[in-house]
């Protein structure tokens, strides 16, 4: 806990900073409240209008869990075989990255013609970005295991099932949890593009909702909560990674601050 | 009956040969050392004692029986320690035994005991000293239950009093095991002081040139590195390398 403090308090600090200047400058340059609200007034409005937000970011909470579970899940699946199967590799890889080449803004509204307004086309919107970074990092966890380990595996006599779950699969570990950590932060987006789409409720909706009524203060309120539940989600993964992954000497410095500018 | 035969192996990489015929044997509960330049193609001829590479032509043997591309016949301890970072000391000695089916956690506690390693089963091998981990990756060899222990020159990477240290701790748990031991080497000294007979490669492509018994009584001391026999059988060896080196040459 005091090695989060010692490590968060700089990016914090910058933050605050940041914040401080912005205020300043508002009140300064006299600029109106639907050009640029100041950080005060989006913070009062923050806990003044929550109850009439709640609802919107449990309901894209709610979306981003399911859809960041099924897109890792996917992206697993996906890099695992790929990996065991090498014809499906030299078949499937440029197809993967022609997956990430068509634009989620374009690709969403067909999803909505073929699969309706349900909860369905958001899924695959979130599935679809999220599954990328897992995948990759995997096979790439995969294809760098450790070579000397990989000889001892097979004159020890091990097959090809005792080689994956003994070696190969804890080897890229770590990889997985570096795709893990950028798909959680892209899974928050996924689910915002999904609910510009067509949904009821959502963090999506309210910011369509406030930016057509010209309400600043709203987009920014929505901001900063998608700012903020990135950042919780990947928290969080990295959390997890810690626990996991017990047998690396501890670094220096990990990348606490890396979704802060997303 | 011979434990381990190298019967007539040949092996070429393309028009590249490697091995030209390569033939010895070893006993039961014997040690015995494979000397030889660095590149005469020793890891190839252990690729294949291991079973995971094909000879051209020619057969190796175990207790009588074929053990060509049959990997996991004999128990391994590689160059580098190859100990999984994501596993204790303890589930790593264990390795070996899992690969083949059968754990005994008992008796892998005690042999970490017994090799002074106590204290250390739940540590990471990050935590362990180069000298230890190459330990810990030979009690593994051990554990594992196949009759013959190849070790491809286990003490390279270390320095010269953690070699010296390890050679002896080496020869202990061997007397106390009693299993059968091929060991490669490029170090001529170690070969002598740790084995009952030296095999001696050529060049590439490589042959046996020589076998030398070694009369040492056991157990041995350090001291014996010193002495006149020892440095004569030192000698003998060292010209018998140096001719074959010459001659690949000129």
């Amino acid at each position: 806990m005091r090695k989060w403090i010692e490590l968060g308090w700089r990016p914090l600090l910058v933050i605050t900073l940041l914040f401080i200047v912005w205020e300043v400058c508002i009140s300064f340059f006299d600029v109106p409240d639907w050009l640029l609200p100041a950080p005060s007034q989006i913070f009062g409005l923050m806990i003044s209008d929550w109850t009439n937000y709640s609802h919107h970011v449990f309901s894209t909470v709610e979306l981003v869990l399911i859809g960041f579970v099924i897109g890792s899940s996917v992206g697993v699946i996906v890099a695992i075989s790929l990996h065991l199967v090498p014809f499906l590799k030299q078949s499937m890889y440029p197809l993967l990255i022609l997956s990430q080449n068509i634009p989620v803004i374009v690709l969403a509204p067909l999803l909505v013609i073929w699969f309706g307004f349900g909860i369905l086309p958001k899924i695959i919107v979130i599935t679809l970005v999220c599954f990328f970074p897992i995948a990759i990092a995997l096979l790439d966890g995969f294809r760098r295991t450790d070579r000397d380990l990989m000889h001892y595996m097979k004159m020890a006599g091990a097959t090809k099932k005792q080689i994956f779950w003994k070696l190969e699969w804890p080897h890229a570990l770590p990889s997985l949890f570096s795709g893990l950590k950028i798909s959680a932060t892209y899974s928050v987006m996924g689910a915002v593009i999904s609910e510009w789409l067509g949904a009821s409720e959502g963090i999506g909706v309210y910011m369509t909702l406030a930016s057509s009524s010209f309400r600043t203060d709203r987009v920014f309120v929505a901001i900063f909560i998608i700012v903020a539940l990135s950042l919780l989600f990947f928290l969080l993964i990295m959390w997890l990674e810690k626990m996991t992954i017990r047998w690396q000497a501890s670094e220096e410095g990990d990348s606490h601050g890396t979704s802060r500018n997303s | 009956m011979e434990h381990l035969e190298i019967r007539d192996i040949q092996k070429s990489f393309g028009s590249n040969r490697v091995l030209d015929g390569v033939n010895f044997s070893t006993e039961k509960g014997e040690f015995v050392s494979l000397l030889g330049p660095s590149g005469s193609g020793k890891s190839t001829l252990f690729r294949m004692i291991g079973g995971i590479s094909s000879p051209s032509s020619g057969d190796v043997l175990l207790e009588g029986n074929s053990i060509k591309n049959h990997p996991g016949s004999v128990s391994y301890t590689p160059q580098t320690p190859s100990l999984m970072p994501w596993r204790s000391i303890l589930d790593n000695v264990l390795l070996g035994q899992e690969i083949s089916g059968k754990k005994d956690e008992e008796m892998a506690a005690q042999m970490l005991e017994r090799a002074g390693l106590s204290g250390f089963e739940q540590a990471y091998p990050h935590e362990l000293s180069g000298g230890m981990k190459q330990r810990v990756s030979f009690i593994r060899s051990i554990l594992s239950p196949q009759p013959l222990i190849l070790l491809d020159e286990p003490f390279s990477a270390l320095d010269e009093f953690t070699r010296t240290d390890m050679q002896k701790w080496l020869l202990s748990m061997w007397s106390e095991h009693q299993r059968s031991i091929l060991f490669v080497t490029h170090n001529i000294e170690e070969a002598i002081f740790l084995s009952d007979r030296v095999i001696v490669l050529s060049q590439r492509p490589a042959k046996v040139i020589k076998e030398f018994e070694i009369p040492f009584e056991r157990p041995r001391k350090e001291e014996i590195l010193l002495s006149e026999e020892f440095l004569y059988m030192k000698k003998d060896i060292y010209q018998e390398m140096r001719s074959s080196h010459a001659s690949a040459n000129y």
